[in-house]
Parts: C-alpha cells; structure tokens; sequence
C-alpha cells in the first residue's frame, strides 16, 4: 500500500502532467483566436461553439498525417529530437509550487510536486537541455535550413541564458534561497519581486521570449527565411511535438515568470474574507493559474504585435545590452542592499 | 515632386535618439494598437449562417431562358462559347424534329450545354453575346462540392425549370434590350 504523501504526489505529477497539456493544446486555438482578433477577424469558430473542439481536430489531423523520415537522416536522432523537446517541456512544471498546501484528515499535503532547494537551478538546467531537441532534430534532419534553424536556436539560447541567468542573480541575493516554494513565500503580502527588481524583470521577461523560441526571437522557426527552420523536415506528431513543447514552454515559462517575480499563488488580502485555509490556497491557485494565463496572452500578444529581430540585431541585444544591463543589475542590487544594512 | 495622397512622409535617416534606442516606448505604443484592434468589431461575415448583401446585377449562376411558350430561347449558336474567355462553355447543337415545337423555339437548339462553373469568371461575356435573349446571369451563388465533375452544369441545372421561371429582368432592363438591337455598336459586333 502506498503511503498517503507519495499517492497525493502522484496524483500531483498526473494532474500537473494533464493541465500542462490541455493548458497547451488550448494555447494553440488561444493563439489562433488572439491573432485573429488582433487582425480584425474571427479565427476558428466552426468545430464545436466558438470553435473550441479545434484543438482536438488538430490533434487528430497531426496522427493522420503521413509520418516522413528523410532517407539521409540520422534516423535515431530524428526521432530523438523532439522526444527530448517534448519531455523537457513537461520536465520543468516540477518544482514549481502551483499553491500553497491542501490539508487533508489533519495531514497538510503540499501542491508542489517535489520542493528541491535548488529549484531554480533546476528549471535552468532542464529549459537548457530544451535546445538539444532543437540542435539534434535540426541537425538530423541533414537539410541545410534546419541546420541554420538549429544554429540559430543554440547560439540564440546560449546568448540569452547567461542574461537569464545574471538577472536571477540579483534574485537570488535578494531572497537568499534557489528554492522556489520560499522565493515565493517571501513574496506573501503582495511584495512582488517585479517592484524590487523591475530591470531584472524586464531581462528576465526578454529572455524569456529569447528562449521559448517566441516571436521577437523565432529565428530558429524563421519562416521567411529558413521554409521552418529546425523542423523543415518534420511531419505528423512529430512536428506536432516540436510545436507542442514551444507551447508547454509558454506555459511553463509564464508560470515560472509569475512565480519567480509576481508572488506566484500568493494574493494580498484574500486571508480576510476567507478563512479556511484549504480555500485560500484553492483560490490562490486559481490566482495564480490567473497571472499564468495573462503571461501567456502576452506572448501572444507580442508575438501579433512585434516583427521579428535581425540574427545581428538578436545578438547585439544579447550581447551588449542585455549582459551588461544584468551584471550592472546585480552591482544595483548589491548597493542597494549595502546600504539597507542586509549585508555585512 | 506633388504627391499622390497628403499621407506620405519624408523619410529622413537621422541617429535614433536614447529613448527611441531602447525600443520599448515604441513597443508599448504598438501594444496599445493591437490591444485596440482587439476589441473592434470584427470584419469576417460567416458565410453560410450570415450573406453579404450583393448587387442587384450581381453576375452569379447562369440561366437558359425559355420563351412566354415555355419553349428553350437557346439555338445553339455557339456564340456565348465564342465570346467566353474562359472557355467554359460548351455545346452540341441538334436539329429540332417534328412535334417538338413546344420544346424548342427554333430549329436548331443545344442538345448539351454545360458551363465548367470552376473554369468560369463570371464576366458575363456570354450574356452580352447571347441575340437570342437565351443566357442570363443570375443572383444565385454556385455552391461548393467536393467532386469536380460537380461543377461541370449541364442543362438539367441551367434551363430554368417551365414552372418557376427565373427573374432576370433587373439584368435584362428595357435599356439593356434596347441597346442589344443597335448593331452597329462595336460592342454588339460579332
């Protein structure tokens, strides 16, 4: 018989497993709608009310489609790449606190599937194994758009992690933890973190984009340019896997926005008209599901809004405005902090 | 130089200033447009629930006349075939035998006639060529299928049936008439 604790984190990782899908899938018809309104048009409407069953045809067209592998591909790699696209993707949802706690018969059970005290660190390592999908499918595709589409992706991903990662620095030695559950805690009260460090935000925020592979930053994709980038060659569910994990780490990435610098499932002042505590932190869950939402219509939202960077325009901004801004981000932060007397 | 419109604008390539460098104002103001857009009132007409409104001339589906007698007008001249320049019209001509004057108006008439609709531009060529008064554009749209020979119409859908005849008289004004007859206007050359 399994323990309690490990059956209610099991539950967790299915039910978490299941939201990063749907949450997914809705976010391509949510795409299409958004881009449609933005237009001036209507966007799909015919498959079900408001058209709300296209994912599901979507889905269903990606399994019908003929399934090609190109004869001079690595076949292995082939299949490998977006395997490791797809998995990364759902990877990174695990240490991020989707609410406070449930308790149940006295037990207090925690809506964080694992509470490792290094969880930002995780999310970094498993994001950056996310553009090996990308190098090795572009790669083994042996067409010379992918392997510019797969270039592009690795030098791009390199050039705005380290900004990513600087910018969490001063994060970091606000807080003093890389757990994401007590960055989060300390945010209670409507601290957020985006008012203390609004420049580390902003990189945090453009980096964000830089590595979802989203509008400013799609080069990798490039339709103009490279036919479709790193999955030129891709068909059926394996293209649909490609442009599924783009949107898992949407959603992934907006979670982790929210958490890491807009107070994650806290929300100020819900303690005094609620006060069973199983209740708030449902609420706060569905707050938090909340900002994740308004994060993910803000891809979009620039995505319809934006036209994409020149490569040399991408890496000048990486390079000699985003780095530099981080670093002096993180000599601001340790000033600022000097001079409150937090450091000794 | 005098321009065309009062819209367009010198482009002047001068050093963008610090503000304009960090893109971000610029990037607010096109948030500001698209989060406008995105509240206006939709273009899109959903076509088989809603209809734009269409001329009155509108050039849709063709229609073979008959006469007041119910007899066909069409005499097979092959004229509106000559005058299409899609080449979407074809038909095979047949003599009209005795007792089948209620039938035909004249001698000869089109024993097929079909009109490729994916082929046709709705010009209303055919129209214009007609002398027999025979071919007319209608108001009706030419529903989809998922077969191309579908489209193909032949006279089982053209000749308007003897119990419903079709209104073309908003194509077919006393003007419109009145000009078909001047023959010396190069437009009703042959």
């Amino acid at each position: 018989m399994l323990s309690p604790a490990l059956l209610f984190t099991i539950i967790l990782i299915i039910v978490v497993f299941l939201i990063s899908l749907v949450v997914a899938m809705y976010s391509t018809y949510g795409e299409r709608k958004v881009a449609a309104f933005m237009q001036d048009r209507l966007g799909p409407n015919r498959a079900g009310p408001f058209g709300i069953l296209q994912p599901m045809a979507d889905g269903v067209k990606m399994f019908m489609k003929e399934e090609i592998i190109p004869q001079d591909s690595n076949k292995w790699l082939f299949i490998l790449g977006p395997s490791i696209a797809m998995l990364t993707a759902c990877m990174a949802s695990a240490v991020i606190p989707w609410g406070k706690g449930l308790t149940i018969d006295g037990q207090f059970y925690s809506l964080q599937i694992t509470d490792v005290n290094i969880g930002i660190l995780y999310i970094f390592g498993v994001v950056s194994i996310g553009v090996y999908g990308i190098m090795i499918g572009g790669w083994a595709s042996n067409n010379k758009y992918s392997l510019l589409g797969a270039l592009r992706a690795s030098s791009q991903m390199i050039s705005y992690e380290i900004a990513m990662g600087l910018s969490i620095i001063a994060l970091v030695m606000m807080t003093g933890t890389l757990s994401v559950r007590e960055i989060t805690e300390q945010q209670a009260g409507g601290h957020w973190n985006a008012l203390y460090q609004p420049l580390g935000f902003l990189i945090f925020l453009i980096c964000a984009f830089a590595e979802t592979n989203r509008t400013p930053f799609d080069l990798p994709e490039c339709e103009t340019e490279l036919v479709g980038g790193y999955h030129t060659e891709y068909s059926s569910m394996k293209l649909g896997f490609y442009l599924f994990a783009e949107y898992i780490n949407m959603f992934i990435s907006s979670a982790v926005i929210s958490t890491l610098y807009f107070g994650g499932y806290n929300m100020p002042f819900i303690e005094r008209f609620v006060s069973d505590p199983n209740l708030v932190s449902i609420i706060g869950t569905l707050f938090f599901f909340g900002k994740i939402f308004f994060f993910i219509f803000f891809f979009m939202w620039i995505r319809w809004t934006i036209p994409r960077f020149r490569y040399d325009q991408l890496m000048n901004l990486g390079w000699k405005v985003l780095l530099p801004l981080s670093i002096l981000n993180i000599f601001l932060t340790g000033i600022v902090m000097w001079l409150m007397g937090k450091v000794n | 130089m005098q321009s065309l419109t009062n819209r367009s604008k010198v482009v002047v390539k001068k050093e963008m200033t610090w503000m304009e460098k960090i893109y971000l104002p610029a990037i607010l103001g096109g948030l500001k447009i698209t989060l406008k857009h995105f509240f206006r009132k939709k273009v899109t007409i959903n076509y088989p629930e809603e209809k734009r409104d269409i001329a009155a001339v509108y050039r849709g589906l063709h229609v073979l006349k008959r006469d007041e007698n119910g007899a066909e007008r069409c005499t097979a001249c092959g004229l509106c075939a000559v005058a299409c320049p899609a080449e979407a019209i074809t038909m095979i001509a047949a003599e009209r035998k005795g007792g089948e004057e209620k039938l035909y108006r004249e001698e000869k008439y089109a024993s097929t006639y079909e009109i490729n609709m994916l082929r046709c531009i709705f010009c209303g060529l055919c129209e214009e060529a007609c002398p027999k008064e025979a071919i007319f554009l209608t108001d009706q749209l030419v529903p989809t299928f998922r077969d191309r020979a579908d489209f193909i119409y032949g006279k089982d859908k053209l000749v308007e049936p003897k119990d419903a005849p079709v209104d073309i008289s908003k194509r077919q004004t006393a003007e419109v008439k009145e000009f078909k007859t001047h023959k010396q206007y190069t437009h009703n050359k042959l």
